[in-house]
């Protein structure tokens, strides 16, 4: 059953919004456009970081473990999680273990995908999301709907509403710069009685041992210059060679990301500040099962920038929720069958396979040819809708026979032209509903050909 | 040189008046063309679905009619790229490589392989290019607005040698339609307002005609026209090329 499909239809229903969504996104594309603009070397840098990404993939066990022994080194304490639960378990023993009862956490969609959120506040743990986007969906209680712009769903006025019933800003309130005051006031006072701070990683340096964590916001900074304890987790693959090669991101992220230059703030983190302490959490969770997939390999490459949810045209009219995964929209659909097929099997066929994602990429993931691929291995799993399955195997047949060919698409035609127009516009034509099929041409052109060309053989 | 003409299936049984264009306009270029009548598709519908295992034959049969010819025309670039790109899976036999090199879209084999420069057509109207994807991002008929990169391709360039016609600019001048092969049926409404979109771009720009170089994707927004009764027409590159008039 193709959810994206029925989820996509839903959201389409309401035009306006969709038209909405789609303009917010695309503003955010064009932004990115005029920044790219600003650097003649901007496929220079592209092919830079895709090739130093394709040699970390390519060396990732010897950078971990130079990475591990520099962190170590520096007096960070390293801890490794072969999945989700060993991370969340990792994490509720380092917060339990000291008392912790409170924690801030900065955007992490690794954490996000691991559900930690859930695992804390089972075992009693508050946890608050302090980017602005994080928070406002934590307080609705519905996951992001896209990686780097988590509320991009969401208009003024409906934020308005919710800091209305939960932070207590005036009714009707739905300026901007208000309710970012309102939330800043309210993210502040959480700040200052957390007991730890966690954070996501955008790269990890295997010369330096340190982590960097881009923001906009500060409040990955705000967390840790204030908690006793911090905690940075990391998907493995996150793991860049020479502190040199982080120029090469930093200039790419943030402009493919919103269109900045840079992000507002570029957080180095080396070493635990004295009297406290330090630790990174390095996750697998698949992500060497996908690494062992040569056609599916590059998808690690991935910065996390977003770019390709801003760019696909089908994102942009369906929105992030209706993929049903942590990251939605065109990467979303090639890491999503790695981690399950079957569940996942209706995305990689959610895409007309434009290729705009693959083009606006700052590290050249191949996204629509990942697309193609992981279509083959849903169909050779026996996970296409039975309708497909028919029609393709058909379709295969007469295609490869001239004469049969040519005959079915003479009854065809002749069938279509006999039908009354309510025969043919059933309920069962998807196409019909809002268009009109070809009109029928008296001959096909292999037919007017031969009548034009009869001294031929 | 000997060039052999593809016309694609969907062009073959519903858009005759395509393959006759683009025939004609070979022959008004200089370029005598043979049609082998045992063509029928690329292979591209089933693969698109996951099928490539149920395409695998219609590729051969491709290979079959096709070898032997300096050069494959087709107009309509989705099915060049994908003999292109996706013939990788056949063995690839010196007839199987030559075949992806040589099969070309029509606007490529006119400016590259003829050198053109000028035609003899005249359209005194305003015309807006849709920009097909696999044209501009698979076979780079054009520049792609993602990149950094600039110019004119290949489809603009033979619609400046058409006297008196106007290319309209787009507020996006290379998003997708929504046609997406068996995209358009399984995402139907999303595949509906991608192209409702698409037109209403074209429109604000006082588009009279809608052309590309892909007939899939015209068909697409011809049928979502044609259902709400007005708009712009539909042509195919060829068919401009040609010299058809309005």
């Amino acid at each position: 059953m193709n959810q994206h499909a029925t989820r996509a239809a839903a959201f389409i229903r309401d035009e306006a919004r969709t038209d909405w969504h789609d303009q917010s996104l695309w503003f955010v594309r064009e932004k990115r456009d005029r920044a790219r603009d600003t650097l003649p070397e901007w496929e220079t840098l592209r092919m830079l970081a895709s090739q130093i990404k394709d040699n970390v993939l390519g060396n990732l066990d010897h950078y971990l473990v130079d990475f591990e022994a520099k962190a170590r080194a520096n007096g960070v304490q390293v801890h490794w999680a072969a999945d989700a639960v060993e991370h969340n378990r990792i994490v509720h023993e380092l917060l339990s273990t000291r008392g912790v009862a409170r924690i801030v956490k900065s955007k992490s969609m690794l954490t996000e995908e691991c559900q930690l959120n859930e695992y804390l506040a089972e075992r009693g743990i508050e946890v608050v999301d302090t980017d602005l986007g994080e928070r406002i969906i934590q307080l609705r209680r519905e996951p992001p709907s896209h990686i780097v712009m988590p509320a991009i769903h969401l208009k003024k006025e409906e934020v308005g509403e919710l800091f209305h019933t939960t932070l207590g800003t005036l009714a009707g309130a739905s300026d901007p710069q208000y309710l970012t005051e309102a939330a800043r006031g309210h993210l502040r006072d959480k700040f200052m009685v957390s007991e730890a701070a966690l954070t996501g990683v955008n790269f990890a340096i295997a010369e330096t041992g340190g982590v960097v964590v881009c923001t906009n916001e500060g409040n990955a900074d705000m967390g840790v210059h204030l908690a006793p304890l911090q905690i940075h987790s990391m998907g493995i693959e996150k793991i860049i060679p020479r502190r040199a090669d982080l120029g090469v991101f930093t200039r790419l992220l943030a402009r493919s990301a919103t269109g900045q230059p840079s992000t507002v703030y570029t957080s180095h983190y080396h070493r635990p500040r004295p009297g406290a302490e330090m630790h990174i959490v390095i996750v697998d969770n698949g992500r060497t099962d996908q690494l062992g997939r040569e056609d599916f390999r590059a998808s690690l490459k991935c910065i996390r920038c977003g770019a390709c949810m801003n760019t696909c045209p089908v994102y942009r009219r369906s929105g992030g929720h209706s993929y049903g995964y942590t990251v939605p929209g065109p990467i979303g659909s090639i890491l999503t069958p790695g981690i399950d097929l079957k569940r996942y099997s209706d995305l990689p066929f959610a895409s007309t396979l434009c290729g705009s994602c693959s083009d606006v990429c700052p590290v050249k993931i191949n996204i629509h040819e990942q697309l193609y691929k992981w279509r083959q291995q849903v169909a050779q799993s026996g996970e296409l809708p039975w309708s497909k399955r028919l029609a393709m195997r058909l379709a295969g047949f007469v295609l490869a026979r001239s004469h049969t060919y040519d005959w079915s698409g003479r009854l065809a035609r002749g069938a279509l032209r006999l039908f009354p127009r309510w025969a043919v516009y059933n309920g069962l034509n998807e196409w019909g509903k809002t268009r009109e099929l070809p009109a029928l041409p008296d001959q096909s052109f292999k037919a007017w050909y031969a009548s034009h060309h009869q001294h031929e053989q | 040189m000997k060039v052999a003409l593809f016309i694609p299936c969907y062009i073959d049984q519903f858009y005759p008046r395509v393959g006759i264009a683009t025939l004609e306009l070979l022959e008004k270029v200089g370029c005598r063309v043979a049609y082998p009548r045992e063509q029928t598709c690329c292979g591209q519908p089933m693969a698109n679905t996951g099928c490539e295992h149920h395409a695998q034959a219609t590729y051969e049969h491709f290979v079959r009619v096709f070898q032997g010819f300096d050069y494959v025309v087709a107009p309509a670039a989705s099915c060049v790229y994908h003999v292109r790109k996706h013939y990788d899976i056949l063995e690839q036999t010196p007839a199987v490589s030559q075949l992806r090199e040589r099969t070309l879209d029509l606007s490529e084999f006119l400016i590259d392989i003829l050198g053109i420069t000028s035609l003899p057509a005249r359209f005194p109207h305003r015309v807006g290019l849709h920009r097909s994807c696999h044209g501009l991002r698979g076979l780079r008929l054009g520049y792609a607005s993602e990149r950094y990169e600039r110019g004119e391709g290949y489809q603009e360039q033979l619609l400046d040698m058409v006297e008196g016609l106007e290319r309209v600019p787009l507020d996006r001048a290379d998003e997708c339609c929504g046609f997406g092969g068996t995209f358009a049926v399984s995402q139907a409404q999303l595949s509906t307002k991608m192209g409702r979109d698409r037109i209403a771009d074209h429109e604000r720009h006082g588009a009279e005609v809608i052309t590309a170089g892909d007939m899939s994707c015209l068909m697409h927004l011809e049928g979502l026209i044609r259902r709400r009764g007005t708009g712009p027409r539909i042509l195919h590159l060829a068919e401009i090329l040609n010299g058809t008039q309005l």
